[in-house]
């Protein structure tokens, strides 16, 4: 039984929603950055999937419990 | 002639048989049942006007669909339309063009917003009147606004450039705002902040107003500058609401489109060409409808993103 709550704790402390928000936040912001920066068509090409995950991601997390 | 008079099926207290079967009716749905009845009209018009040409476009933007040839065949093309988009340097350089306008017009809205609201924020005679009138062009319609600013800025006959002469001594039909490579892009951050930066003042006043009174009372005490009282006490905490403001006035002005189409069109040349506008040229002048609905999803989850971040901002100022 310690062990399932131990377990329990730990997946809580994983995914709680806080970080992950940054994380996907950041991978938002960075995506937007990749899009419009003016020095290299490779990071403009790899934009949208950044903004992609970082939205889904945005979506997933923000249901997580705070 | 006597008259009897019936009783009245309308006054209160008096009920017919049929009326009191409709209300046991409404009266017999649960609360749940009529939150729905009331909301259930909003998401049919939702899902009609939203999501429903929102699922068409994202199923149109997999195909190789062009409205000029619509006699061919419509086939499934995968990511070929996003692919063609995300290597192409013409849709990059309108990315660049918009991000430009973005962060030139939203720092000059938030500087010269946030000066306004300094102003307004102090009490003085006719305190409301200046109020109203910075903020009427906020209330206005973009396209009226890029119809009259393109009258404005009329190298022949229009007021502005006789009043840029009266100051510099150029001949007022020797530039133009709108005609040149140099002037185009800086026009349209002009409309766009004398447009918005009343927004940006509105929110800078909330912020400035929710500060409290005793916070500048003990700088007082404690002999603080009106410098160091700026610094220390008014810019931080009115900082997540410039956030507010920077964020919104970011998003709007990456879809700019309507007001920028009416004062140049994109040009001279390619000049103010945005990402908006070559969404709809690439949609409705070369009529690539499967490109420009990739294009458009591009530009949709980029700003669903911003929005994200927006909403979260937002719920921060809010706990404050």
């Amino acid at each position: 039984m310690s062990g399932s709550v131990i377990a329990k704790g730990g997946v809580a402390r994983w995914f709680r929603r806080g970080p992950w928000e940054s994380v996907a936040m950041t991978l938002i912001g960075g995506g937007i950055i990749m899009l419009v920066q003016p020095w290299s068509i490779d990071l403009y090409s790899y934009s949208f999937v950044t903004i992609l995950a970082g939205t889904v991601g945005f979506v997933i997390v923000s249901h997580f419990p705070e | 002639m006597t008259t009897i008079s019936q009783p009245d099926a309308t006054m209160p207290g008096v009920s017919t048989p049929a009326k009191s079967r409709d209300a046991r009716r409404v009266r017999g749905l649960s609360d749940r049942a009529i939150a729905w009845l009331f909301v259930a009209p909003t998401i049919a018009l939702l899902l009609a006007i939203n999501i429903f040409p929102l699922i068409w476009m994202i199923r149109l933007s997999f195909t190789n669909l062009n409205l000029s040839m619509s006699y061919l065949p419509l086939r499934f093309v995968g990511l070929d339309n996003f692919r063609d988009i995300l290597t192409d340097e013409d849709v990059w350089f309108r990315l660049q063009t918009t991000a430009q306008f973005v962060i030139s017009s939203v720092v000059l809205q938030v500087v010269v917003g946030f000066g306004l609201a300094l102003l307004i924020n102090r009490q003085f005679r006719g305190h409301s009147f200046w109020t109203t009138i910075i903020l009427l062009p906020m209330m206005l319609s973009p396209a009226v606004v890029g119809n009259f600013w393109t009258l404005l800025l009329q190298p022949q006959i229009g007021p502005f450039n006789y009043l840029i002469s009266l100051f510099t001594g150029v001949p007022p039909s020797s530039f133009s705002m709108t005609g040149q490579v140099s002037l185009a892009p800086w026009t349209i951050v002009l409309v766009d902040t004398w447009m918005w930066a009343p927004y940006v003042m509105l929110i800078c006043l909330a912020g400035l107003r929710s500060i409290p009174d005793y916070i500048y009372e003990a700088a007082e005490v404690d002999r603080a500058s009106a410098w160091r009282q700026f610094w220390s006490i008014t810019l931080p905490m009115t900082v997540p609401f410039l956030m507010l403001a920077v964020l919104f006035r970011a998003i709007e002005n990456f879809k700019m489109f309507d007001m920028v189409n009416l004062l140049t069109s994109g040009g001279p040349g390619s000049t103010t060409e945005l990402v908006s506008i070559s969404l709809k040229r690439a949609a409705f002048e070369k009529w690539r409808t499967g490109y420009s609905s990739a294009l458009a999803i591009i530009l949709f989850v980029t700003v669903f993103g911003a929005a994200n971040i927006y909403v979260k901002t937002l719920n921060k100022v809010k706990q404050r």
